[in-house]
């Protein structure tokens, strides 16, 4: 600890002790400069999870679940699709921190998801059937390749069940497609989506301004201030 | 080989709410007080701080806060017909890790129980007739009265410095406030908070209606507010990441914000983080817990020694770690012996969506525990006679948030994806809106907790298994006052209105609320309940059991409130007459 | 210089006739000398954190290089137990250490020596009744040449005026005790007063603020806008006290000194040293300084709607007791930025005291602003709501992130 650390806080005792024994905490309360764990930063380009051929075929996915229109960007172009990639190749994709031991059983849909499959497993495992059934029912073509409405009508198959995939489960894929890419359309955009804050601005979102104090009691008041994420917005450069 | 340490005079399971007041009650009177958390160490401006904690991802989906699964987690079945298999990923509730516990992401909505509410059957069948009540539900009185607790309430809510309007003063009823909440000595100590704008519609419907709104009793402040240890509670800036998050700026009502601070500051307490307790060590007679045994992070084991032991955990632990330390006896429920595990309780929610043309809620101008409200369904307010059920809750529009991702709400009929989603769901994000029903959970003989036979944890040992569904009582009830509210609503002026009321059987991956219940209730009579009204084991006299896991049923309020006022009852309870008589029971059985 | 020498040893011949100035069975005698010690904070560098009291060895940092405080432990062998009461004195009040040497003003004897010769004795025979700890300190960590202590001789003669307080006519007794207090045992011009070159203090601009150890100790004076001049008495005193009054909260070094010295100190005492700082208006008239330009408030105001307002409020106002005001602030309005600088980037908790327990804190944004956003911020916040001071350059953010990165004081 640099003797400045001592200086600029309380007296803390904060005993590691040889023995082993956990985290102490007496006399005051702990502190050290700098101490935070933001997120990372997602940096666009390239896939970190992702094959090249997986990633079109996501990109052509998400856009149909959050499609273009003349006002608003879809989701490819919002960056769902890193969002997605980046999330896959993370603590999220491995399904890390989840209850993972067997026995795995199938139970009542209340009882919840009994899968083996980390959400990383899933993606693949469904994006190599979907390519497989692609390509075999569109004569070659690649679910990216198709027409948009021959994809809605994929992804419909597959929301809905009579679209089955070999070797793996097109509701639950869906239902994870779905979650994952609604996820990316609206979090915060250090996360990969949410690129510029297009999905925020759609709906009127403000996201992560923290003081909401002088509009409690203005009723029915368009909000004015932009949106800003959690590394900030335009307006914060000097322009 | 667990390493022994020195005897410390209090062991406390679990720094959450229970367990920080506690430390502060008894070390304040001058006792060591060693508390083991499972958990980290958290404090607002290095682990929630408003340069991130506003991040509904991390925090609200990915659970970033709470316990992982992998470390500990629950097997769960409706029925005792079904196999119980193991919530791999949270869902239906939260169960909370690290110091603070519950209390560092609640929504703060502090509510007091109604008189009738502790003397329910008594009460009940007094109005009904016993018949009128379900044969298999196993309602109880609590063994305290609401009068015994109205003192305790008082202190809770100013340690907080809850924010609110009374309703009645000793028996003088104020305008403006719940009408039918049990009479307190005095007022709340900040103010009510400001309401946006739907809260005021649905106060106008609900006034339109006969009824009487009154604001949502809120530990979130209305404003800056020093509790009577000299803590500083900042105001409330309605930022919209209340619950499932930290507070960054000190607003909310928490051990951080109300306790650790005084607490660490005593040399007569001390803390230790990830540190599990795995079971409570009791001496040959079985009479007697001599302390408890943890590991730390190192995976060393470590037995503290203890005079007296606290078991302060969440809930569903807290009824775990007496199952795994053979505390008590484990309940069955064919025989209906045993009371370790018996009359489990959740909380029975619903909602109400509506869709209005021309209006703007600006739902993100949001804070955990703001809203109006009406108390005319709850508990036994009104004449349950034609009504065929007991039981009721408050309703209100709550405004917690408008966070997109899982805020976002389309009318019914509307595809889940695709250019009408998008469009829709543009559409009324700012001009929908949702009121809700918080409703009571009584208790049956079948539902209740016990020691799954397969699952088990890192450790090997055996996982908490939960038997829970909802039963007819609770879902009539839900129906009533869905449609109650919808009357409400509709008031309101929406286009289209969509009743949502609870129904069966009880899915534990949608999430509803962390308000799980009993499986070590207090009473009077150790053939029916774990602890007696001091909340003092009736089995082993030196351990004292706190939370919701001593209410034998749930009222339909969210039940922190009253988790912190019986706190300050055993606290007196240990500090004015256990403590003269160490290891003595305090009711003879 | 050979009268001060002569003078020296005049001293050091009459204390061996040793006159006893402290009856050492006297225990209010005792207390006295306690609170003495707190008054002039000697456990602050004579106390190791972790260590035993008063034993020494904690580093203290200085422009030159490191000393180790002393061990002050009654130990015969390590501590003072084998030192006459006079050599105690002449330590504290004149600078001068047990075998002769000087000592280096770290040491603020240049201060300590407006106490009388009575208090420094009841100082040392509270400090005979501890616990004696075996710790060998050596103090003189200094690299060449601030290690020769000869050099000390002619420090003393250019910079040091032994001689205790004198009251001066016409001021109140509570701005004379005021008076003592500060400009003696307190020794807040220690830190609070600007250096020259060789350390000493800059007279004629007492007490209006000071670098050291990377940060700010801002101007304590009465001066409008960049010292006390928007707080009363009361609030002086306050903040003294608990740490926090209703505008700001002492952080950084100033933590320790409330915690261990002025929130002992009597009420009656802290009201003087209110008085008598609230007083102190020698500074020249401040110029209102230039605002920034239209772009930087810009960019300042929607950071600052962004990251603070959370806390400070959107006028600055903050919540007292809790997140300071940032207007009237002499923190915010100092000239040199550095605390600003340094508690935006790395974050800071605020002191924990019995009167104010909760020591708020403020988060780290280093990891969130860049260097040229934490500039505007600042130059905003330091030229709104009648605030005046000059902006602040995404360069001097830049060079302090960097020595904070390597760790330098």
């Amino acid at each position: 600890m640099r003797r400045r650390d001592l200086l600029a806080g309380t007296a803390l005792t904060l005993l590691l002790a040889a023995s082993g024994q956990a985290r102490t905490i007496s006399g005051a309360l702990p502190w050290a400069p700098d101490a935070a764990d933001p997120p990372r930063v997602v940096k666009p380009g390239g896939w970190q999870f992702f094959t090249p051929e997986e990633g079109a075929a996501l990109e052509a996915l998400v856009d149909r679940i959050i499609p273009p229109d003349p006002q608003w960007p879809g989701a490819k172009d919002a960056g769902v699709a890193v969002f997605i990639d980046r999330q896959l190749a993370g603590p999220y994709g491995s399904a890390r921190g989840l209850y993972m031991r067997p026995p795995f059983q199938d139970g009542t849909p209340q009882q919840g998801a009994q899968s083996p499959l980390t959400p990383a497993e899933r993606y693949r495992q469904a994006l190599a059937a979907l390519d497989k059934y692609c390509r075999s029912a569109f004569a070659g073509k690649a679910f990216a390749a198709l027409t948009d409405g021959q994809k809605d009508k994929v992804i419909d198959g597959l929301h809905k069940g009579p679209l089955r995939l070999e070797g793996a489960s097109g509701t639950a894929f869906f239902e994870q497609l779905l979650k994952n890419t609604r996820e990316g359309f609206f979090a915060d955009p250090v996360y990969g989506g949410n690129r510029d804050m297009i999905g925020w601005k759609m709906i009127g979102f403000p996201g992560a301004r923290y003081d909401q104090r002088n509009w409690v009691e203005r009723h029915n008041e368009r909000y004015p201030l932009p949106p800003v994420g959690i590394t900030g917005r335009p307006d914060w450069a000097m322009r | 080989m667990a390493r022994r340490l020195p005897s410390t005079d209090v062991v406390i399971i679990g720094l959450g709410w229970t367990g920080s007041i506690l430390a502060e009650q008894l070390t304040a009177a001058g006792l060591n007080v060693v508390a083991l958390e499972r958990g980290p160490w958290r404090d607002t401006a290095t682990d929630f701080p408003p340069t991130y904690a506003q991040d509904e991802l991390r925090y609200h989906i990915r659970h970033d806060l709470f316990l992982r699964p992998a470390q500990m987690t629950f097997t769960f079945r409706n029925k005792a017909s079904q196999t119980a298999l193991p919530i791999r990923s949270w869902g239906s509730f939260m169960p909370p890790n690290g110091v603070g516990g519950g209390g560092v992401h609640w929504n703060a909505e502090t509510w007091r129980f109604l008189p009738t509410d502790f003397q329910l059957r008594t009460h009940l069948t007094q109005r009904y007739g016993a018949k009128f009540l379900p044969e298999d539900m196993t309602i109880q009185d609590w063994g305290v009265t609401y009068e015994d607790l109205e003192p305790c309430y008082d202190r809770f809510e100013y340690l907080c410095g809850t924010s609110g309007k009374a309703g009645n003063i000793r028996g003088a009823k104020q305008a403006g406030g719940n009408p039918f909440e049990g009479p307190r000595q005095r007022d709340y100590p900040t103010p009510p908070m400001k309401q946006p704008y739907a809260p005021t519609l649905f106060a106008q419907a609900a006034s339109e209606l006969g009824y009487h709104p009154f604001p949502q009793p809120s530990g979130n402040l209305s404003e800056a507010y020093t509790n009577p240890l000299g803590a500083a509670i900042g105001p409330c800036t309605y930022c919209g990441f209340c619950e499932w998050f930290g507070c960054g700026n000190y607003s909310k009502a928490s051990p951080q914000t109300t306790l650790l601070p005084i607490l660490a500051r005593r040399s007569n307490f001390t803390a230790r983080t990830e540190s599990e307790v795995l079971r409570i060590n009791l001496d040959r007679s079985r009479k007697r817990a001599t302390g408890v045994t943890y590991v730390d992070s190192n995976g060393q084991e470590w037995e503290q020694p203890a005079e007296l032991v606290l078991l302060c955990a969440f809930q569903l632990f807290n009824v775990h770690l007496l199952l795994l330390s053979g505390i008590g006896q484990p309940y069955d429920p064919k025989s209906g012996e045993g009371m370790i595990g018996r009359n489990y309780s959740y909380q029975v929610t619903s909602s109400v969506d509506a869709f209005f043309e021309n209006k703007n809620f600006n739902p993100f101008v949001a804070s955990g525990a703001i809203g109006m409200c009406i108390d005319e369904f709850n508990g036994d307010n009104f004449d349950h006679g034609p009504h065929g059920f007991v039981g009721g809750g408050y309703m209100g529009a709550v405004q917690t948030n408008g966070r997109p991702i899982l805020g976002i709400r389309v009318p019914k009929g509307t595809p889940e994806w695709g250019a009408e989603w998008k469009s829709a769901a543009t559409k009324n994000y700012l001009s929908s809106y949702e009121c809700a029903t918080h409703g009571s959970c009584y208790s049956y003989r079948d539902m209740h907790l016990d020691l799954d036979p397969t699952y088990t944890d890192r450790r090997g040992r055996k996982l908490l298994r939960i038997t829970f569904d909802f039963h007819d009582n609770e879902l009539k009830m839900s129906q009533f006052l869905t449609d109650r509210l919808a009357e409400i609503v509709q008031k309101m002026g929406p286009h289209t209105i969509e009743k949502k009321p609870r129904k069966g059987p009880y899915n534990v991956t949608l999430y509803q609320t962390t308000h799980t219940c009993g499986g070590a209730i207090m009473g009077t009579n150790p053939n029916t309940s774990a602890l007696n009204r001091y909340l003092q084991s009736w089995d082993v006299p030196n351990l004292f059991v706190t939370g919701a896991t001593v209410f034998p049923q749930n009222a339909g309020y969210n039940p922190t409130g009253t988790v912190g006022a019986l706190t300050f009852w055993a606290a007196d309870a240990i500090l004015n007459q256990y403590l003269k008589a160490p290891g003595k029971p305090l009711v003879q059985s | 210089m050979r009268l001060l020498l002569a003078t020296m040893l005049l001293l050091l011949l009459g204390s061996t006739t040793g006159i006893a100035a402290v009856d050492r069975q006297d225990s209010t005698e005792i207390a006295h000398g306690r609170y003495l010690a707190t008054l002039g904070d000697c456990g602050a560098c004579h106390t190791n954190p972790g260590g035993k009291p008063y034993a020494g060895g904690r580093p203290i940092a200085t422009p030159f290089g490191t000393l180790l405080a002393p061990n002050l432990t009654p130990d015969r062998d390590t501590g003072i137990g084998a030192w006459s009461d006079d050599d105690f004195i002449a330590a504290v009040r004149d600078g001068v250490g047990h075998g002769g040497e000087r000592l280096y003003p770290a040491m603020p004897y240049t201060y300590y020596t407006r106490m009388s010769r009575d208090d420094v004795a009841a100082i040392r025979a509270y400090l005979a009744t501890l616990e004696p700890v075996t710790n060998h300190v050596k103090s003189n960590q200094l690299p060449f040449p601030f290690d020769i202590r000869t050099g000390m001789d002619v420090w003393d003669w250019l910079y040091f005026s032994p001689g205790k307080f004198k009251p001066v006519t016409g001021k109140s007794p509570e701005w004379n005790r005021g008076a003592y207090l500060v400009e003696g045992p307190a020794h807040c011009g220690l830190c609070h007063t600007p250096k020259n070159f060789l350390g000493s203090d800059e007279n004629s601009q007492a007490l209006q603020g000071s670098a050291l150890q990377g940060w700010f100790a801002p101007d304590v004076t009465g001066a409008a806008h960049q010292g006390l001049g928007g707080w009363t008495v009361d609030d002086i005193a306050a903040y003294l006290k608990t740490g926090h009054n209703r505008f700001s909260a002492a952080t950084g070094p100033m933590s320790e000194v409330i915690t261990d010295s002025t929130s002992r100190m009597t009420d009656a005492d802290l009201r003087a040293v209110a008085v008598y700082l609230h007083d102190q208006t020698a500074a020249p008239a401040e110029t209102a300084s230039a605002a920034p330009d239209d772009k930087t408030m810009h960019a300042g105001a929607a950071i600052y709607v962004d990251n603070c307002a959370a806390c400070h409020y959107g006028n600055g106002s903050g919540s007292p007791g809790l997140f300071p005001n940032l207007q009237h602030s002499a923190m915010v309005q100092s000239a040199d930025p550095t605390d600003l600088i340094r508690i935006v980037l790395e974050g800071t908790r605020s002191v924990a005291t019995t009167g104010a327990p909760t020591g708020p804190a403020m988060p780290t944004f280093g990891w969130k602003l860049s260097n040229a956003e934490i500039a505007s911020v600042l130059s905003y916040i330091r030229h709104s709501w009648g605030n005046s001071a000059a902006p602040v350059s995404a360069d001097a953010v830049a060079s302090q992130r960097q020595s904070l990165a390597r760790g330098e004081d």
